[in-house]
């Protein structure tokens, strides 16, 4: 009667699996608007809208998926709310030249230099088991300029089409991929530097 | 003949839009010469798996169930 033989439909009434998952939905927020107060606005929101909905999960695993999916809904509308009031062109330099952050690993002939030739990463699955490339894979993303972080999370978080960011951010085709490609040059050096050779970091 | 610099913007890119025919076949041209770009191709696929990994709902110590 009351839907007590159905622990899963209740798991977000569990005080401990709620507060797990909205510390969470918090690291993910955050990480994308870079700004707490937003981030927990947007948890809420997020979380209001989970204890009003009516689905149904075979486990926490999916209803974890099910709540970071309005989550990032909701996280959509902030970016798109703030974009209309504090638009992200005017704090990204159009000016820089690209890939200029990264040219020192490559040498004149723009080939990379010996010590900077990217490596084999191995079987994806085998490094997504472990816990703590997480906390690396987080420590990166935190370490790229913030909109170059935005935009690549928008990307491949969100799961926006490129021209539908570059539209919304009012950038060029290919200032968005001048941006995109900063991200994921940035991205890869740290996981290669801080996960899949930290005994040797470039020197 | 496509310099490494130029390989990876290529196989950035190619991560958010369809190569045209003119730049794929260099690209696999460098990519079958070149060890590093090889790796940094496959480093894309990477990158575009552990996001996807991620923001499905991040992989955390209480998913261990
Ligand atoms: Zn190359």
């Amino acid at each position: 009667m009351n839907g007590n033989d159905d622990p899963t439909r209740n798991a977000l009434w569990n005080p401990v699996f709620l507060a797990d998952l909205r510390r969470d939905l918090l690291r993910f927020a955050e990480l994308q608007l870079r700004d707490q107060s937003a981030a927990e606005d947007t948890v809420q929101e997020a979380l209001t809208a989970a204890f009003s909905g009516q689905d149904r999960f075979t486990g926490r695993a999916a209803l974890k998926t099910w709540v970071f999916a309005i989550l990032k809904n909701k996280i959509v509308d902030t970016l798109r709310h703030r974009q209309r009031t504090a638009p992200i062109t005017s704090l990204i330099p159009d000016d820089e030249e690209e890939g200029d952050d990264f040219a020192v690993l490559f040498n004149p002939g723009h080939h990379w230099n010996p010590a900077d030739r990217p490596q084999a990463w191995g079987d994806p699955e085998t490094t997504f088991a472990q816990q703590q490339f997480w906390v690396v894979f987080e420590t990166c993303l935190t370490r790229l300029p913030e909109n170059t972080a935005r935009v690549f999370m928008m990307r491949e978080f969100l799961g926006l089409e490129t021209l539908d960011i570059c539209l919304e951010l009012a950038l060029t085709t290919n200032h968005c991929h001048v941006i995109l490609h900063r991200a994921r040059m940035g991205l890869r050096l740290c996981l290669e530097q801080r996960w899949f050779t930290p005994e040797n970091p470039t020197c | 003949m496509l310099t490494c610099q130029q390989v990876t913007r290529l196989l950035s890119e190619a991560q958010d839009r369809k190569l045209r025919l003119k730049e794929k076949l260099p690209l696999k041209l460098h990519l079958l010469m070149c060890a590093g770009c090889d790796n940094f191709h496959q480093q894309m696929d990477f990158l575009r798996q552990a996001s996807r990994r991620y923001s499905v709902a991040p992989p955390n110590a209480d998913d261990a169930e």
